[in-house]
């Protein structure tokens, strides 16, 4: 039944967030905001954890191409392939679940608890709007960029360790990138992103939106946010799979 | 002028509010007392409409709010300004943007114009110089008093303070009340203060009411309060030392004359 109560709350809160905005320049001005705050403030941590899991990535690869049979440019191959099906796009949005998704709970909650949201209610503003709005335009702008960004660094990341480490020459690596290459990999991978960012948005906006009591309750609305928005994810990650990749 | 008729509100099966029926007059501040748990906060809520009350009606010069739809509320409020307790300042906005707010989303005013009506407000509240500095960076009554510049950029109707001296200093307090209490007179304003601050009673109850445990005990002036023939309201009225003190000397006072 607590199951059912939070999906309906949820429900009402995403009609209202999709509300006509009162005045487009005040949206467009927040939206603006939410996009540094919650995209490009996210590009350090996508670029250094992208980086080495394309490091690693190669040096597994190659662990696992052990019969001389197997040409060495399969390592570009795998790598490529396991950035753009599963890791710039999954695992990357887990990562921003935890960073952005705490971020949006803790400050709605914060302004929930602080009387800030019931201040733009008196005023007459759609407060979930105005809040929630910018940022899910914001993150499912800029997450697909981030993903893109993380295929690019992690390759990079394969790249050079391949070169270091002599695990493959650079010419067979990047003929190992180009290899039967499908560009439809590389919108499955968008696709999914968006619907990420949908998802790690809104229901951490939910949690901080309808955080009530003290500041220890705004933690625990954080965590939860952060819990419930993974489960999702890797719920429609599934999904998704099963829908798109055909 | 704000009519309370008769108005219910329980969360579960505790009664917070029970038949309470009031009217706050326009260009006084009308101040609502009792003791923590009370009851005042919910009432000042649902006055505003945070809360939906189970029965009774509430009326904003003839309009009933509570057979409102959600556009006209929002209409209405857009005649409220409202003080709260901890001032609920926009932390990511500097002092001026909160202040401004309202201005930017409800007018077709220019920038230039906005940027007037702001800086008046801010003067009005002594707040000159503050423009740039954010919400973390200023005292509890500097907070307090951009609050009130906020509350009153578009000229509101009605004015409502939830409990603004909490957390000040008394000269703090005192200056926070002078301030509510000449702006209400000043623009013709509908003033709703909720307070457990007798100071505040004192300097500025045009109107008082006091509620207990959720029933509307006392209501009168503030001159009235320190005669009133009502225990809940003596022993909240009188219940520091400096209170008992001030009523002893005021009942000997006759006999040391005779």
């Amino acid at each position: 039944m607590r199951l059912f109560y939070h999906l309906g709350r949820y429900y009402l809160l995403i009609s209202k967030v999709f509300a006509w905005p009162e005045r487009s320049s005040m949206y467009y001005r927040q939206t603006m905001r939410e996009l540094e705050y919650l995209g490009i403030n996210s590009i350090g941590i996508v670029v250094i954890i992208s980086l080495f899991v394309g490091a690693v990535l190669t040096i597994q690869m190659d662990y696992n191409i052990e019969s001389p049979m197997l040409p060495r440019y399969l390592i570009g191959v795998g790598v490529r392939d396991s950035l753009l099906l599963e890791f710039s796009s999954t695992m990357v949005a887990l990562i921003l679940a935890g960073k952005v998704g705490s971020s949006i709970a803790s400050e709605l909650g914060t302004m929930r608890i602080t009387e800030q949201i019931d201040a733009l209610e008196i005023m007459g503003v759609n407060s979930a709007s105005f809040l929630i709005l910018p940022k899910i335009i914001s993150t499912m702008f800029f997450f697909p960029l981030l993903t893109v960004l993380s295929l690019i660094v992690g390759m990079s990341g394969g790249y050079l360790v391949a070169v270091i480490t002599d695990v493959s020459t650079p010419q067979e690596f990047v003929y190992g990138l180009q290899y039967v290459f499908y560009p439809y990999y590389f919108t499955y991978a968008l696709k999914k992103m968006i619907v990420f960012a949908f998802i790690i948005t809104t229901i951490s906006a939910y949690h901080g939106y309808y955080a009530e009591g003290s500041s220890l309750e705004v933690g625990k609305s954080s965590t939860r946010a952060v819990v419930h928005s993974s489960v999702v994810l890797l719920m429609f990650n599934l999904i998704l799979t099963k829908l798109i990749l055909r | 002028m704000i009519e309370v008729r008769n108005i219910s509100k329980s969360f579960g099966d505790h009664l917070v509010l029970d038949d309470i029926s009031i009217s706050f007059e326009k260009g006084k501040t009308n101040l609502i007392i009792g003791k923590s748990g009370s009851g005042k906060t919910v009432l000042l809520q649902s006055i505003v409409g945070l809360h939906e009350i189970d029965t009774g009606e509430i009326l904003f010069d003839e309009r009933d709010f509570t057979r409102m739809n959600f556009k006209q509320k929002k209409q209405v409020r857009k005649e409220f300004g409202m003080l709260f307790q901890g001032a609920a300042l926009f932390d990511s906005f500097t002092v001026e943007e909160n202040v401004r707010y309202p201005l930017d989303m409800f007018t077709d005013m220019t920038f230039d114009e906005k940027m007037e009506r702001t800086n008046f407000c801010l003067q009005r509240v002594d707040m000159m110089n503050a423009n740039k500095l954010f919400p973390a960076e200023l005292s509890g009554g500097m907070r307090k008093r951009v609050g009130i510049a906020r509350a009153i950029t578009l000229n509101p109707r009605y004015l409502f303070c939830d409990e603004p001296n909490s957390g000040l200093d008394p000269q703090t307090a005192i200056r926070i009340d002078k301030l509510i209490r000449e702006i209400t007179g000043e623009f013709n304003i509908t003033t709703i203060v909720n307070t457990h601050d007798m100071n505040s009673v004192m300097e500025i109850g045009d109107k008082v009411m006091f509620i207990y445990e959720g029933i509307k005990c006392w209501e009168g002036t503030k001159d009235d309060i320190l005669n009133a023939d009502n225990q809940y309201l003596n022993d909240f009225v009188f219940a520091t030392n400096l209170a008992k003190t001030v009523k002893l000397i005021q009942n000997k006072k006759p006999e040391t004359r005779s």
